[in-house]
């Protein structure tokens, strides 16, 4: 922080406010460019790390040398290359193994090919795909990923919107009936999130696909797909049911748990209980004396809970055949498609990094308790 | 001493705590039992299924137990040995000899075997002995299954014999079992005759000391106290000795990301300066990268072995919010006054961090601690759902995943997931109640009603 400068006797107070107010917006500047610099470095030590691991530190170059190797000797294997020589044939077969190489740039190191990698990830020119493409046939990465995207965010950013506003108004009404049968019992269902949602989804297709049999197994839509746009929804509906409830199962429990932790210790606070004291309404106290004061924390669960949903969830998405970005990722990773592999840590670093930058610039303009300049002095 | 019988006393009030520290205890006694009775190279051998070691067992066989809920019973499997009965032996000229062994059995199950087989057991030198088996129905009459020579491992499969199929009229061990005057009808269903049923094997041998036995194998729609799977394997087995691989996993993993994460947050606030940016820095750069996709991408790429895998995950674990929650409580901590005085008598950095700092954080690390293992256990599991489960060794998580792709659920195989999936279900939910009872002792503050 810079030294309060000593105010000489003939400023008028006018000037000091100005002065002060154009400090303000100083220091306020200087700290969105570091942390936002900070953020960057970050996410590109992150991109970077994760695209040395999809890469396995050049490993995964050799397993794809080898699989062009055999590709290539497969191609070669033809009729029409009956009448070369085996050398004629083996120059031949060098050459094509070579053009290949260079297409995907396994003929450079792969420390220089790193930080192009880098580079283009960070600029989020995510390229072309080396195998995979979309359903409607581009190789852009682009097209790939964002073909997925509405999938995923329809059944995972219902489900967690679900889990958030659930848990946030059960905790909110439990926390006013603190210690009844209710409290008690969902303090007693905590537990419930030891196991992941698919472990849940495992037992409800068991029990409404199996046995009920009355709603599907998995996959998005019926077979063959409804015409009417309503149809079509009602199909996506019916689908979204279990993972739906698999996720609540999963997730709401222990989210209930802490929030209805974090209200109670936020409504023991001394101004909550004069509020009591003056015979405030419940609700009032509530918005006013609970709510408002946590609502940064909210916010930021809020922010983060839309961040995750991008992500979708690799394993939900496998046991119930939704066709969503956790499963393409999943898929990427069995085909050694870097590229995309990569495109999706971008992106999700990317997003949450933002949302970090803007929830931080949003706390230090709203909450005067945290203070601008320096960080890293909690 | 009166400290632990305190904590006891206090624990006994909690109903959650008692139940579930009996059930983990419970589970615990099964692990050392399964590491004792099965050594792990004979588990990881009968796990793997080679040299036909599950050549006695059904595909896809329930519990034996669910008969005692079924109105109409499912047949039992069972193995009629030749060391049951005895063997005569008698010689034919000079290097010519017969045995002859009965293979009985009380046939008595209401309903048909799914399949029957012969195994042989063989033992000569150069020439192979002949072997002559002989079916005998409960009233006496013969009928002749095969003839042949027979070499080691070889097995006569009763029940894809066409030949006797086409005798019959029926499916072999449907036809061999039933009533003959219900058999070959196209409007009647062959109803079992029970009864004393006889194999006759009669081997001729050529050599001295040239032996034959063998045994029947009839395979019933029930097997053992947990069933069989697609590749005939003994579910108890794998069940068995998915505990003590449960337990360990997320026990190893939780020690290793809780107490290096508590050891580092401990560092860091403690020294302060870049010890601290540094770990801060790394927290967040791997609150940034996929967990998930990362251990994916090693399984696929590098490694399925457990112990990489609990290194990885231990290693992407440390880092993480948990760490910075550690080290807003360490701050609380560093600036009391004890820690003031210990430094004024000049206690050593280590000193302070191990004797003073960390230990006065324990109580909240102990419930923590015990909360994250049902993670870990199930983390094992994810990963056995993806394909990416260790592949040598039996886990719930595998077992789960085979009844899952193997289709149990469509075609109705329902003990295959379930097994799997309720001790899984116990495991994590006996942890994760302690470990909330556990928060409610040491953390009074929120003490629950």
């Amino acid at each position: 922080m810079a030294e309060q400068p000593a105010r000489t006797p003939e400023e008028t107070p006018e000037k000091t406010v100005t002065r002060g107010l154009s400090r303000t917006v100083g220091k306020f500047a200087r700290y969105t460019a570091v942390r936002g610099i900070a953020l960057l470095i970050t996410v590109a030590i992150g991109v970077y790390i994760s695209i040395w691991i999809a890469n396995m530190g050049g490993y995964v170059d050799k397993i794809r040398k080898a699989q062009i190797a055999e590709a290539v000797g497969i191609q070669f294997r033809g009729p029409q290359f009956r009448d070369m020589t085996p050398s004629e044939r083996r120059i031949l077969m060098e050459e094509q193994k070579e053009r290949e190489y260079k297409r995907l740039g396994l003929d450079k190191p792969f420390l220089g090919r790193s930080f192009s990698y880098l580079a283009n990830a960070l600029t989020l020119s995510l390229g072309r795909t080396e195998r995979m493409t979309s359903d409607t046939g581009s190789r852009q990465v682009r097209a790939v990923l964002l073909e997925r995207l509405p999938t995923t965010l329809v059944l995972f950013g219902t489900a967690n919107l679900l889990t958030f506003f659930g848990s946030l108004f059960i905790s909110l009404f439990l926390s006013r009936r603190y210690g009844s049968f209710l409290d008690r019992a969902a303090v007693a269902l905590a537990p419930m999130s030891a196991a992941p949602p698919w472990f849940y989804g495992i037992f409800l297709i068991l029990i409404f696909a199996s046995i009920a049999g009355i709603l599907p197994y998995g996959g998005m839509l019926d077979a063959p797909p409804p015409e009417t746009t309503l149809g079509y929804a009602l199909s996506v509906l019916k689908h979204m049911v279990l993972p739906l409830i698999a996720w609540m199962l999963g997730t709401l429990a222990i989210a209930v748990y802490a929030r209805r932790t974090f209200f109670l210790i936020h409504s023991s606070e001394d101004y909550v209980e004069l509020a009591k004291a003056k015979g405030l309404r419940s609700n009032t106290i509530e918005r006013r004396y609970i709510l408002r004061p946590t609502l940064p924390t909210i916010i930021t669960q809020f922010a983060l809970t839309l961040v995750f949903a991008w992500q979708g969830a690799i394993i939900t998405e496998t046991v119930f055949q939704w066709p969503g970005l956790g499963r393409l990722l999943w898929q990427a990773i069995g085909l050694f498609e870097v590229p995309v592999i990569i495109g999706s840590v971008v992106i999700f670093a990317y997003l949450l990094a933002l949302s970090v930058f803007l929830l931080d610039i949003l706390y230090a303009m709203i909450d005067p308790r945290v203070k601008l300049g320096a960080e890293g002095q909690s | 001493m009166t400290i632990v019988k305190k904590f006891l006393e206090t624990i006994r009030r909690y109903p959650t705590a008692v139940i579930s520290a009996t059930i983990i205890l419970a589970l615990i006694a099964v692990a050392v039992y399964a590491v004792i009775a099965i050594p792990l190279p004979r588990a990881i051998y009968l796990w793997r299924g080679a040299d036909q070691v599950w050549s006695d067992t059904p595909r896809n066989a329930q519990p034996a137990w669910t008969n005692l809920f079924r109105s109409k019973k499912l047949p039992e499997t069972f193995v009629v040995r030749v060391d049951d009965v005895d063997g005569t032996v008698e010689q034919l000229g000079d290097a010519m000899w017969r045995e002859t062994t009965l293979l009985t059995f009380d046939y008595k199950e209401s309903a048909f075997p799914r399949e029957m087989n012969v195994f042989f057991d063989v033992e000569f030198e150069t020439r192979e002995p002949q072997v002559t088996i002989t079916w005998i129905s409960p009233d006496g009459s013969e009928r002749r299954l095969f003839r042949g020579n027979v070499r080691p491992g070889q097995r006569y499969a009763i029940s894809q014999d066409k030949t006797l199929q086409r005798a019959l009229g029926e499916l072999p061990h449907v036809g061999l079992l039933a009533d003959p005057e219900t058999t070959g009808q196209e409007d009647v269903d062959p109803e079992v005759w029970k009864g004393e049923y006889a194999l006759k094997v009669e081997a001729l041998t050529f050599e001295e000391g040239s032996t034959v036995s063998g045994r029947l194998v009839v395979y019933g729609d029930v097997y053992g106290i947990a069933g069989t799977d697609h590749l005939r394997r003994d579910l108890a087995v794998g069940l068995l000795w998915g505990t003590p691989i449960a337990l360990m996993f997320g026990l190893l993993a939780t020690i290793g990301t809780t107490i290096l994460g508590f050891v580092i947050a401990a560092f860091g606030t403690w020294f302060g300066g870049w010890v601290d940016q540094i770990i801060q820095r790394i927290t967040e750069v791997n609150l940034m990268l996929p967990f998930l996709p990362i251990l994916i991408m090693v399984g696929t790429f590098y490694s399925r072995s457990i112990w990489v895998m609990l290194a990885v995950i231990i290693a992407l674990s440390i880092f993480t919010a948990a760490l910075k929650a550690y080290r807003a409580m360490f701050m609380q901590v560093k600036n009391s006054p004890y820690i003031e005085a210990a430094r004024a008598y000049g206690a050593s950095n280590s000193r302070i961090i191990f004797r003073y700092l960390i230990p006065k954080i324990i109580p909240v690390l102990i419930p923590n601690f015990v909360i994250g293992i049902p993670q870990f256990v199930f983390l094992e599991a994810s990963l056995s759902v993806l394909g990416l489960g260790d592949p040598t060794l039996p886990t719930w998580g595998k077992i789960l995943t085979n009844a899952y792709q193997g289709g149990a659920l469509y075609r109705g195989y329902y003990y295959w997931v379930l097994e799997p999936a309720i001790l899984l279900m116990i495991t994590g939910l006996s942890f994760s109640m302690l470990g909330f009872a556990l928060d409610r002792v040491f953390n009074p503050r929120l003490r629950g009603i």
